[in-house]
């Protein structure tokens, strides 16, 4: 279906070129300083309507969500649809054509099977906004991440980056390998061969790398990015236990040592700390794990606004 | 009632010394070849073929027509039309109705649906196992008495190699081929595409080529074993493909089929999550569709079928990971095939109708079919190879539409099909 004019769609990183990238960076650096004023709140999007519809839970992605719309002045409604639609008997295509039937500008939707953000995008008038989808992609985290990134070290070209855990069902780390690519940083990942499939190396042209061990990952890098152990999404046991994962693929700062000295430590939340991430790693100065969580909101404002129309760099 | 079609171009791999001949029908049986221009008896209907190319009708070994108990996607009926349709004059409904067609009163029922609806012959293939669950043997005998001609489990694939010795040990008693969908399940389970670059660069769950490797091999050392013929169903891994061939050199009694779909699209297609892309097996990458088109040309691959799956419009709109396997097939088939291989020159048309009928017809046992020499069953394919046309699923005599090839444009249709004796379809 033909958008209207100016409505557009943030499905993937993937989609997008580095200059659209860096265009959302830029418009979410100029939304920021909203975020730190006594009234947190312009008109930008007013009359405008988001929808959050969650399939999935969250707290940190929606809540995040919602604020950047209310701080632009927009309208929005959150559905958390904790069972699936099949089970109300509605099919997915129709549960999105019943939404966009009340004409919002924006359907901002997470959902725990890849894809579906695409299949709403073709049937809907409203653009649709990637908040998460399976193990496919998660947008404006990697986003965040890459504000993150440019504030501490004051770009993203040319740094090395590990990203280290359960590769193969992290919509993360998708994100994140596609944006830091394109940034022209180097990303090395690494974690159990259950986790890293070494077709994964694929994933990009050029500037991945497929690492066998995690400290091999880890040298020398400027960013250490850890992947949460997804219980939830794992449907069969991909390592024995959580204890052997922690001693062995886990981020102690014995490991840290092994990345530059002002090397910085990310991660998507929610921590299972003690497995992933050591607590003393997750509390020191070298983790920027809250400062993510603050940019989350200042890049969904740019998403919104430039997803319902707005122009990128100005606001 | 006396029928000539003269003036064509008759393929027919069986009688190959067929030039200039029209096949002249009478009373449903193929009664005898005449010369293109030479007088037909008194009273004989006349068909002009000229252009077109005459072959024995076509049989697709792999089907599901939905009836009983799932009418809403198909019926035997619909699915017949939709079967001459596309130009098979007989197709091989697998058995995963509801329930499932594991006796005799129910290959009977399927069967007798068909002379009802008067379009394609229907050859039910009958379950290897009770609710094909995988637990104990279906009454094959009393099966094959009421008219199936192959066994399988197809979608619920017998996991257990001594159940699946039995079953071929049992089944060659009754001359039954056993039909087997290759799928390790402990490998696939949850997969809903193939396993590769795409499916990690996607984020769904893949279904690992070595899946159909495991089981096609499995099946080839307990055929080989047993001395029971076993026919692999819609093979679509380079593996798979290389284990018929070394079985079929050393005399192993394995035959295999390949769908339409396998041999034109690879996993690229899933990108944008079109559920009509969900498929079991599933599109394979270019590597595998090298392999099947290999297969294709070597004469490794016997047959062409098109594991015909409809599913309702609101079944297949949901989560790519929830959307049921299966697109429709059997209005495309000959396109596809034309469009793929023949124009492509991966194979000639004496290959195409020996891969479409005269294989079939020796896969499953059909006596009299897959040959158009005199004395046999006049279920005629007629095709204009020339012909250009779009499938649209609008115009689908289908029940279903749940196809990835909606607008796509062939070159090569079935014109007229003709099923014992009579037309049923015309273009």
């Amino acid at each position: 279906m033909e958008k209207p004019f100016r409505r557009r769609d943030l499905l993937g990183i993937r989609d997008l070129n580095a200059a659209e990238v860096r265009g959302i960076l830029d418009t979410a650096e100029n939304f920021r300083e909203i975020n730190s004023r006594e009234i947190k709140k312009v008109p930008t999007l007013r009359g405008k309507t988001v929808i959050n519809l969650f399939f999935e839970n969250s707290t940190r992605t929606r809540t995040s969500f919602e604020l950047a719309a209310k701080r632009l002045s927009a309208d929005a409604v959150n559905i958390s649809v904790s069972s699936s639609s099949v089970t109300k008997g509605e099919t997915l295509v129709d549960t999105a054509l019943n939404l966009d039937a009340m004409d919002p500008d924006c359907i901002v939707v997470r959902h725990g099977s890849a894809g579906v953000p695409h299949q709403l995008a073709k049937v809907s008038r409203a653009a649709i906004v990637n908040a998460g989808d399976g193990a496919n992609e998660h947008a404006t985290q990697a986003l965040l991440d890459a504000m993150t990134i440019r504030d501490h070290n004051g770009k993203i070209e040319g740094l090395k980056v590990a990203i280290v855990g359960d590769i193969l069902h992290s919509r993360v780390a998708r994100s994140n390998i596609h944006l830091l690519t394109k940034l022209g940083a180097t990303v090395k990942v690494a974690g159990p061969g259950t986790l890293v499939p070494s077709d994964f190396g694929h994933l990009v042209e050029s500037g991945l790398t497929m690492c066998p061990h995690v400290e091999d990952a880890i040298e020398g890098a400027d960013v250490v990015m850890i992947l949460r152990i997804q219980r939830e999404r794992q449907d069969s046991a991909y390592f024995p236990t959580l204890r052997e994962y922690s001693i062995h693929y886990g981020l102690t700062t014995a490991r840290l040592e092994l990345a530059k000295k002002d090397a910085i430590v990310l991660h998507p939340g929610p921590m299972n700390r003690g497995i992933e991430i050591a607590s003393d790693v997750a509390d020191s100065s070298r983790s920027l794990i809250l400062d993510q969580v603050k940019y989350g909101v200042a890049v969904r404002m740019a998403v919104l606004y430039l997803s319902t129309g707005g122009s990128m760099g100005s606001s | 009632m006396k029928l000539l079609i003269s003036n064509g171009h008759l393929i027919d791999p069986q009688a190959p010394e067929n030039t200039g001949m029209s096949v002249l029908i009478e009373d449903g049986i193929v009664k005898g070849w005449l010369r293109n221009g030479e007088a037909p008896p008194e009273g004989t209907e006349v068909f002009d073929a000229s252009g077109l190319l005459i072959a024995p009708g076509f049989i697709d070994l792999h089907v599901h027509l939905r009836e009983p108990g799932q009418e809403h996607k198909e019926t035997i009926a619909s699915g017949c039309a939709a079967a001459v349709a596309g130009g098979w004059t007989s197709v091989c409904p697998m058995p995963n109705t509801t329930p499932v067609n594991d006796n005799a009163a129910i290959t009977r029922y399927m069967i007798e649906q068909a002379e009802r609806a008067g379009l394609a012959n229907v050859f039910p293939i009958g379950a290897i196992t009770k609710s094909s669950d995988g637990s104990e043997l279906a009454e094959m005998g009393e099966m094959k008495a009421a008219g199936a001609v192959a066994v399988s489990d197809d979608g619920r694939p017998v996991p257990n190699a001594g159940m699946m010795r039995r079953a071929m040990q049992y089944a060659k008693d009754f001359d039954l081929p056993v039909v087997d969908h290759c799928e390790d399940k402990s490998l696939s389970s949850g997969g809903v595409m193939h396993e590769g670059k795409v499916s990690l660069l996607l984020g769904l769950k893949g279904m690992p080529a070595l899946a159909e490797d495991l089981d096609a091999v499995r099946d080839i050392i307990l055929a080989k074993e047993t001395g029971s013929h076993i026919h692999i169903a819609h093979v679509s891994t380079a593996g798979a493909i290389e284990a018929v061939r070394r079985a079929k050199n050393e005399g192993v009694n394995v035959t295999c089929e390949v769908t339409p779909h396998h041999f034109t699209l690879t996993d690229k297609v899933v990108e944008g999550y079109d559920t009509n892309t969900k498929m079991a097996p599933p599109l394979r990458s270019e590597e595998h569709l090298a392999a099947i088109i290999e297969g294709i040309k070597d004469g490794t691959i016997d047959a062409i079928a098109t594991d015909h799956a409809p599913h309702h419009a609101d079944e297949k709109a949901l989560e790519y990971d929830r959307a049921p396997f299966g697109i429709t097939g059997l209005e495309t088939a000959v396109g596809l095939a034309f469009n793929e291989l023949v124009h492509k020159g991966v194979i000639g048309l004496e290959r195409l109708v020996e891969m479409c009928s005269a294989n079939p017809a020796r896969i499953f046992n059909l006596q009299g079919r897959g040959t158009l020499k005199p004395g046999s069953i006049a279920d005629i394919t007629i095709i204009d190879p020339q012909r250009t046309w779009t499938y649209r699923g609008a115009d689908s005599r289908s029940k279903s539409r749940n196809s990835p090839f909606e607008g796509w444009q062939f070159t090569g249709r079935a014109v007229t099909t003709i099923v014992g004796g009579k037309i049923v379809y015309q273009a």
